[in-house]
Order: C-alpha cells, then structure tokens, then sequence
C-alpha cells in the first residue's frame, strides 16, 4: 500500500476511533494538516481536544462549536478545526426539525431535553453524526475528519438511528408523546402506573418536564428518523474510512480490538490501524544483544550507555508484540507505526513530523 | 518511608484521571500497598473491565455498574412486581435522563453503604475518566438541587455527607509526567475543589522513568560506527525524556501543593500482578521482602 495519507486520498469522511489517552485527537489533526498539505479542504471535529493542539495548531481563542480556519501559508489546501458542542448541535437539529420556532423554543428551553442533550451517554456520539452529516453537505469543506469520544459509546455513532430508538421505540414514550387534546385526554400521568412510580422516585416536577418535553416533540420523531437514515448511508459509504488509532499498551490494545471487532461486525472496513507512541528501535541488535555487551563493557559508563540501549529495546520489542492481536482483526488492513519522540508535540514542527511518518509507506508494521 | 499512612486517613479513596494515565494500574498498586501494610481492603471498579482482579490476586475486587445499580434501586423504590421490563419499557432510559446521574448517585450511595459497614478500613475506588469523573462527584450537589424530596434526596444529601467529610473519603488524583496531562490534571483538581466539597490526596504520577542520569557518551567512543549511533541516540533519546518529565514534575508541583507519589515506569506494554506486588513493594520502602 501506498501511505496512509495515500490511502486516504479519495475519502469524504475518515472516522477516528480508539480508547482515550492514545493520542486520537493529535493523529486526527495530524491527518488533517497532512491532507492539506495535498490540497485537500479539511475540516477536523474533535469532541474534547487539549489546549495545547489549539494552541499548537495555532487557534488562540482554543477550538469552538464552529470550524474556524488554521493558518497555513505554506499548504495548497485548507483546514479547518472545530470543537463539538453537543448541546448546541442538538439545538440546532431541534430548530431544523421543528414545525415552527414555537415548538423548537419550547424544547431546547424544557429541563429533560437539556438533560439529554448534556448527560445522555449516546448524546454525544449522536450529535458528532449529525456534525458529519451537515459538514459534510457544507461547500468549504472536501474532506471531514471526525476525533470519536474516547470510550466504547464512540460505535454508537456509527447507530445514530439506535439511540434515537431508545426513546422513539418503548412503549413509555410512544405513550407519553400522545396528544393531551383539551376537552379529551388522551394521556395523563394519573393513569399510568409506572409513571406514577417514576414520579415518586424523582418528583412530580421533574416527571412534569420529561413529559412536556414528549408532549411538543410528539411529530418530530418523523423528521428525525429520516435524518437519520441519510447519516446512516453517508457512513456506509465507500467514500467513508475508519481509523483505529491505539498506543502499544495491553488496556488500549484491548479496546482497539474490541472496535475492530464491532466494526467488522457492523459491516465496516476499517482502512488502518495507527500504533502511536512506540518506543523506536535503535539500531539492528536486540535487546539481549546489547545486555550481553553491558555486561562485558570495560568501564561503568559504557556498560550504563548499553544497559539504557537494552532497556529502550526491551520495550520497543514487547511493544511490538503487544500489538500483535490487532494486527489478526484488520482483515488485511495495516498497522501505521508512529514513533514516541523525545520532545513533546506542541506546534507545526512537531506535529509535522508526526505526519511525515503518515506520508511514509515504509511506517507499516 | 511508608506512604500508606496517609491513605488510611480514609475510608473511601477515590482514583481520578483521564483516560491513558494508569488508574487502574495505581488502584491496583495502592490497594497491594495498603493490604500488605496490613489494612482490610476492598476494590471496586466500575467500568466492567476484569483487569483489577488479575492484577489484584487474594484482593476482593466488586464491579458496580451504574445500568445495573440503577436499575436494582428501582426495583427496591416501588418497582418490584415491573423489574424485569424496566430497560425494554423506557423506564431506566426515561429516570436515567429526567435525573441525570441518579445512576452514578445510586453507585456512590452503595459505596457509602460498604463504607458504613465498617468491615473493610480503606475502599479503593478506580473511579471513572476524568471528565465523568468530576460529574460522577457533583451528581449529588446536582440532585439536591432538582430533587425536591423522597428516596433520591435523602440519598444524596447521605452521599454529600460522605464526600465532604476528609476523615471517610478522599480523591486521588493520577497524572504522567507529560505536558497534556498535567495541564488536565491542574483543570480537574481546580474542578474538583471549586465545584465539590472533596478533600484531595496525594497526587499520583505514574510512568515515572527510573533509570537515571545518563553518563557522558564519549563511554560509547569504543563501539563501531552503527554501535556507537544506536548507543548516542538511546541516551539522547533518554535524557531528552528524562528533561521533560522533570519540568512536568516541577510545574505540577509549583501549580499544586499537593503531596506527590510516583509510581516508576515498568519496562512492560501491560503489567501484571508481579509488576503490581513490585511497585507495591517499593511504595512502601519494602526492598528483598523486607519489611520497612
């Protein structure tokens, strides 16, 4: 195969996915710099991106819930970099859907829909499909990366549909989204047991705003579900790749699996895999190699300088096996090597070297 | 000298930090520590993953879901004769949204409970990722708030109790001598004290290389060409990271003046319960099973 950045030449959308503390929002930039470098018009959203990637990719004011636009001089193409704010994209489908701005108001202002806009696990993997679905149809931009949330939730974007039937599909909500009609209710608390039993345990009041807020949604769920479905094909598109990204340590090799696995089962290719942060070789000898030479050096010093090569190595070696699993769950797909460097990644130089191991066909494991 | 003492200050310890940095790895290390001090200890993790319990052989490790946990409250809060279509009919997702957090309170008012019991002196908690972390331990301010009354209030304001209170429960929070997670380690404990009345612990910084200093790399000047670079560039390589460990060390000790434990670097991909025992060991100032 050709590089990574190669591979990915023709995509619409590359989904980065991986377990937290990997390094998934830096490769993610990453990607998108170096698909600017290549003339791409890029725009990365990250869910919850460090200060200092703000800071490196040069964006003062930090990243926001609308792409602004990286300066680079010295690239052919652009990108751009925003931050997910779910409680605002949420809104912002609720306006799009809503029948009038009445209703709209009436949801984004009722306490349960503020809820699940800021708590609900799946919320958020939700709202990063709706950003790929309307980044994707925006005119700026040829090319969406999208940074996952750092947990297993993350596949749940992948089912936006599913966590929207959680609340469109059981039986308690169908029931409480039946029209109150003056004169004739249809559905009032009093009549329902469990929901009696639910009032008991979190308040009246509190039932009282879940159910206004199924009561004005009531009709939109239509809307919705169509949404849906178009974000649903945009993700199975050929023009749609997966990246898993993973650091060579036993917990996130584990997860990384796990994504593989629920990828392939969900009928998703995933294109690569990205080992972050391994330890570099130095040099063709092998750890015990350079243990033997320890111990046979003539002075301390030159022992000490073979027993730190050892060491490095020792690492480097058990890193490679570590990350041996994955390799078995890529149906054929490559494993991107991206060394730790000695310094620390936090401006354009750094982060371009970073992608010069992503331009390199010879970074496959 | 034995770091444990400070630990048994308290019946509940918490381990708080963001994805990456090694909780469960330093709740395995610090429950080793304590039990081989001779403290009864109890680990619970909540994210469903078996990993403490390999690294923690001879331990009681529980795992506590919020899904589960809520759904058992509910079961016991007037929900009996309906429990088993609890999930299928809405009612977990519909109380879950309506009250969020109510599952992490639930999860905090069992730990309470264990904590009360007086059968263990020190409860490790591998608490959640950092951001759920500082949600987990406001859930009950924020429930006090909604909630006007009934079992949720009483339980968390039971909870509030106990999270307050230095003498039963304290956060530990978990770093890596790298810049990123040290700037997020700063933002959570400044988090924590102004948003939850928790009294913090020492701060843990995992990862820390051991090796030491680096001799002067004309000792190399004897090996081949190919030798000798291998030989610079792994002590550069070293030394650089060795520099910026240190200054992250340094910062994080100006910003916060909280006590710090490290925990050293292993030269593994993933440890076991060997590594665990080992790095229990030296926590305690133990060396050849001596003890300190």
């Amino acid at each position: 195969m050709t590089s990574l950045i190669g591979e990915l030449a023709d995509a619409e959308v590359v989904v980065c996915c991986g377990s937290g503390g990997v390094g998934k929002t830096t490769v993610a930039a990453v990607l998108g710099l170096e698909a600017a470098r290549a003339g791409r018009r890029v725009v990365v959203v990250t869910i919850d991106p460090a200060r200092r990637l703000a800071d490196a990719l040069g964006l003062e004011s930090g990243l926001g819930g609308e792409p602004a636009r990286i300066d680079l001089p010295d690239l052919d193409g652009e990108c751009w970099a925003m931050m997910l704010d779910t409680s605002a994209m949420f809104a912002r489908v609720v306006h799009e859907h809503a029948e009038d701005a009445e209703q709209a108001e009436r949801i984004v202002q009722n306490r349960f829909f503020l809820n699940m806009a800021g708590s609900l696990s799946g919320t958020q993997e939700y709202m990063a499909s709706e950003a790929l679905h309307l980044l994707h149809g925006d005119d700026r931009f040829d090319l969406v990366i999208v940074d996952t949330p750092p947990s297993r939730h993350a596949l749940e974007f992948l089912n936006a549909p599913g966590v929207l039937a959680r609340f469109l599909d059981h039986r308690l909500f169908k029931l409480m989204m039946l029209p109150a009609r003056s004169g004739m209710k249809l559905f009032s608390v009093a009549t329902q047991p469990m929901l009696r039993a639910v009032g008991r345990v979190i308040g009246s009041d509190v039932l009282a705003d879940a159910v206004a807020f199924f009561q004005a949604f009531a009709g939109m769920d239509v809307g919705f579900r169509e949404r849906a479905e178009e974000v649903t094909l945009l993700l199975r598109a050929d023009a749609t790749r997966f990246v898993l990204v993973a650091a060579p340590q036993r917990d996130t090799v584990t997860e990384a699996v796990w994504f593989a696995d629920e990828l392939h089962d969900q009928g998703f290719a995933v294109t690569a895999a990205i080992a972050n942060r391994m330890h570099p070789r130095f040099g063709a000898g092998t750890s015990a190699e350079a243990t033997g030479r320890a111990e046979a050096a003539e002075s301390d010093d030159t022992a000490r300088l073979w027993a730190n090569l050892a060491e490095l190595r020792l690492i480097s070696e058990r890193e490679r096996v570590e990350i041996l699993p994955l390799l078995d769950r890529l149906g054929g797909a490559p494993i991107i090597e991206i060394p730790l460097l000695a310094e620390d990644i936090h401006d354009r130089r750094t982060l371009d070297l970073i992608g010069c191991f992503l331009n390199d066909p010879d970074q496959v494991v | 000298m034995s770091r444990v003492p400070e630990l048994s200050a308290s019946g509940v310890a918490v381990i708080a930090g963001k994805g990456g940095v090694g909780k469960t790895t330093v709740t395995a290390v610090l429950a080793r520590a304590a039990s081989d001090a001779g403290l009864r200890v109890l680990v619970i993790e909540l994210d469903g993953k078996p990993t403490l319990q390999t690294l923690l052989p001879g331990l009681e490790v529980r795992s506590m879901s919020g899904a589960d946990s809520l759904e058992e409250y509910l079961r016991d809060h007037g929900f009996a004769r309906i429990a088993s279509r609890l999930v299928s009919s809405g009612v977990i997702d519909l109380v879950g949204t309506a009250a969020p957090g109510i599952d992490d309170l639930v999860v905090l008012g069992k730990i309470k409970q264990l904590e009360r019991s007086g059968r263990w002196d020190l409860i490790v908690v591998d608490g959640p990722a950092a951001g759920h972390a500082i949600s987990f331990l406001t859930t009950a301010n924020g429930m006090l708030d909604a909630v006007r009354g009934g079992p949720v209030r009483a339980q968390a304001q039971d909870v509030l109790d106990m999270l307050a209170d230095p003498e039963r429960c304290q956060v530990v929070l978990v770093t890596l001598p790298e810049t990123t997670p040290v700037n997020e380690v700063i933002e959570t404990a400044a988090s924590l004290e102004s948003r939850v009345g928790v009294m913090l612990g020492p701060i843990v910084v995992n990862r820390v290389d051991a090796f030491g200093e680096m001799p002067d790399f004309d000792a190399a000047n004897g090996a081949d060409n190919d030798e000798f670079d291998a030989l610079v560039a792994a002590a550069e390589f070293r030394t650089s990271r060795r520099a910026i460990e240190k200054s992250q060390i340094e910062r994080l000790a100006d910003v916060l003046p909280l006590e710090q434990i490290v925990v050293r670097a292993c030269p593994v991909a993933g440890l076991s319960a060997a590594d665990v025992q080992q790095l229990a060991d030296e926590l305690r100032g133990v060396r050849n099973g001596a003890t300190p």
